[in-house]
């Protein structure tokens, strides 16, 4: 797939994804994008034209559209790199994320409960103690530290790992492998992230297996003592599900904690507000996510031709939604690109919109406020000594973050 | 329009329990044991008018309805 057939001119639909060289702001072609207006057209790696969704509100009305599908396994479903085409193309949809109603509806009610307000609210204390206890780690080890791997990956995978019931001893074995699967770009680690999906798969079988001879308390057993042997689930469709969460449930939030601590500490007078005043910091943490945008970029096929914008989307076409764009859309908020706390980003679209709207989300955001009070507090002078446009980012058609973060004090 | 007695429902079988209205309206809504949203008995609707309002935006799946009187 080399030749395309005559690629259009890079002013009618640029080359997209687009590479950020500092990792909260936007890429440089981005500028440009969000003045071509709300819905344009950009061009995959493969030459393929897909429409390119930026307006806040256009996207605000599309995300919930049921002629929009997330079906990874239809026929023009867009890729952003062929290391992802090829990975979806080699094995089943994935639960959830990847599928449609009504059966993304079925899995979706399976497991909400588990993500209730009130549930999180009560598994804050606990990931205080896992917080405090990564604190206590680093600074018994001393400074310099690499923050990701020490702090920002461990959190979220001791929290997960407790929402589900998954042993903490087997918790090493997750931190590795779910890196490898959400973010590993190269061409060679595209095996290496089939083959921990494999293990993490494998392992869930075994430990569902285990759990229904021995009971545990977590939402997996929950989902066996119900689901299970209620017979609405299968053990494999359980396993995947669980898979899922469980990725999703590490390198996403550990993404936010890192680059998060980056670009509060490149705020240093909002971060100092911050600290004086702990009532600013869950709104410090919606703008953080509204400002960083990890997750850009969402793909999408059309199902039916959709009028929209003056525009028609036709049936088969691929959409990139581009939650950068839509937080960053001056029509939504004054100045878009200034980081600012105390500002009501309340519609950003940072964790999705629609029925696939982030599962996790008041997971994560008792980790992010979490992981970002505990840490300020226990080390004040906490530093990176890298400029931020310094730091090695992840590639483009993966989650947004640093690929690593030294730290001193 | 604040101050005027509005009535909500809540499309529960649509509802994917994002908890966003009860994020932006905490003294309006809540979630039941299965996660998915409810009204507070006895809400105090009409003074949080705005916020209502607000959930309404903020529910992914449109599934919270005001009626004014
Ligand atoms: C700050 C951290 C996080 C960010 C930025 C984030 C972002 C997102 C986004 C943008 C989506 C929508 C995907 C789409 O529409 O195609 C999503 C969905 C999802 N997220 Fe998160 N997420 C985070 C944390 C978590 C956590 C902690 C979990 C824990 C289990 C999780 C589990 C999921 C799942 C299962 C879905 C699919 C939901 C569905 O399709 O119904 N996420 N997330
Ligand atoms: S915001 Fe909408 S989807 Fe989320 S819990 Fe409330 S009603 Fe349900």
């Amino acid at each position: 797939m080399t030749e395309t057939t005559s690629p259009p001119a890079a002013s009618e639909a640029p080359a997209y994804p687009m590479t950020r060289s500092c990792p909260y702001r936007m890429p440089v072609g981005y500028e440009e994008l969000r003045e071509r207006g709300p819905l344009t057209k950009v061009t995959l790696y493969d030459g393929r034209q897909v429409w390119l969704v930026a307006g806040n509100e256009v996207g605000r009305t599309l995300f919930p559209d049921p002629r929009l599908s997330s079906n990874v396994l239809h026929p023009n479903f867009p890729f952003l790199a062929p290391r992802i085409a090829a990975q979806t193309q080699q094995r089943a949809a994935p639960p959830l994320v990847g599928v449609d109603d009504p059966e993304h509806g079925r899995q979706r009610r399976m497991v909400i409960p588990g993500f209730g307000i009130r549930r999180i609210a009560a598994l804050r204390p606990e990931i205080e103690r896992i917080a405090e206890g990564l604190v206590d780690d680093m600074i018994e080890r001393g400074s310099p530290a690499e923050l990701l791997s020490q702090y920002a990956l461990p959190l979220p995978s001791a929290a997960i790992c407790a929402l589900l019931g998954v042993p903490y001893e087997d918790r090493g074995y997750f931190d590795e492998r779910s890196r490898h699967v959400l973010s590993s770009a190269g061409e060679d680690e595209a095996d290496r992230a089939r083959t921990a999906f494999t293990e993490i798969l494998t392992y869930l079988h075994d430990l569902i297996a285990r759990k229904e001879k021995q009971p545990g308390d977590g939402l997996i057993d929950e989902l066996i003592a119900h689901q299970l042997s209620e017979g609405s689930v299968d053990t494999h469709e359980l396993a995947m599900v669980c898979s899922l969460l469980l990725v999703s449930g590490h390198e996403t939030t550990s993404n936010m904690i890192a680059l998060g601590t980056v670009t509060l500490l490149e705020h240093p007078e909002q971060l100092a507000r911050v600290r004086a005043d702990d009532t600013l910091l869950p709104g410090a943490v919606e703008e953080l996510m509204r400002f960083t945008s990890i997750g850009d970029v969402l793909m999408r096929v059309a199902v039916e031709d959709i009028e929209i914008a003056g525009q028609t989307i036709r049936a088969g076409d691929g959409v990139a939604m581009s939650t950068m764009l839509m937080n960053r859309d001056p029509h939504a908020w004054d100045d878009p690109d200034t980081f600012d706390i105390t500002r009501s980003s309340g519609r950003h679209v940072a964790f999705g919109y629609g029925i696939h709207q982030c599962i996790g989300q008041n997971l994560a955001r008792a980790e992010m406020e979490i992981a970002f009070r505990t840490l300020f507090r226990r080390i004040p002078g906490l530093r990176v000594p890298v400029a931020s446009d310094r730091l090695p980012l992840n590639a483009p058609y993966v989650l947004q973050g640093v690929a690593e973060l030294p730290v001193e004090w | 329009m604040t101050g005027a007695d509005v009535a909500i429902t809540i499309a529960t079988d649509r509802c994917i329990g994002a908890a966003m209205c009860a994020l932006t309206a905490p003294e309006v809504f809540t979630q039941d044991d299965e996660g998915v949203s409810r009204l507070l008995p006895g809400a105090p609707v009409r003074a949080h008018d705005g916020r209502v309002r607000e959930a309404v935006r903020a529910c992914p799946v449109q599934a919270i309805t005001v009626h004014d009187d």
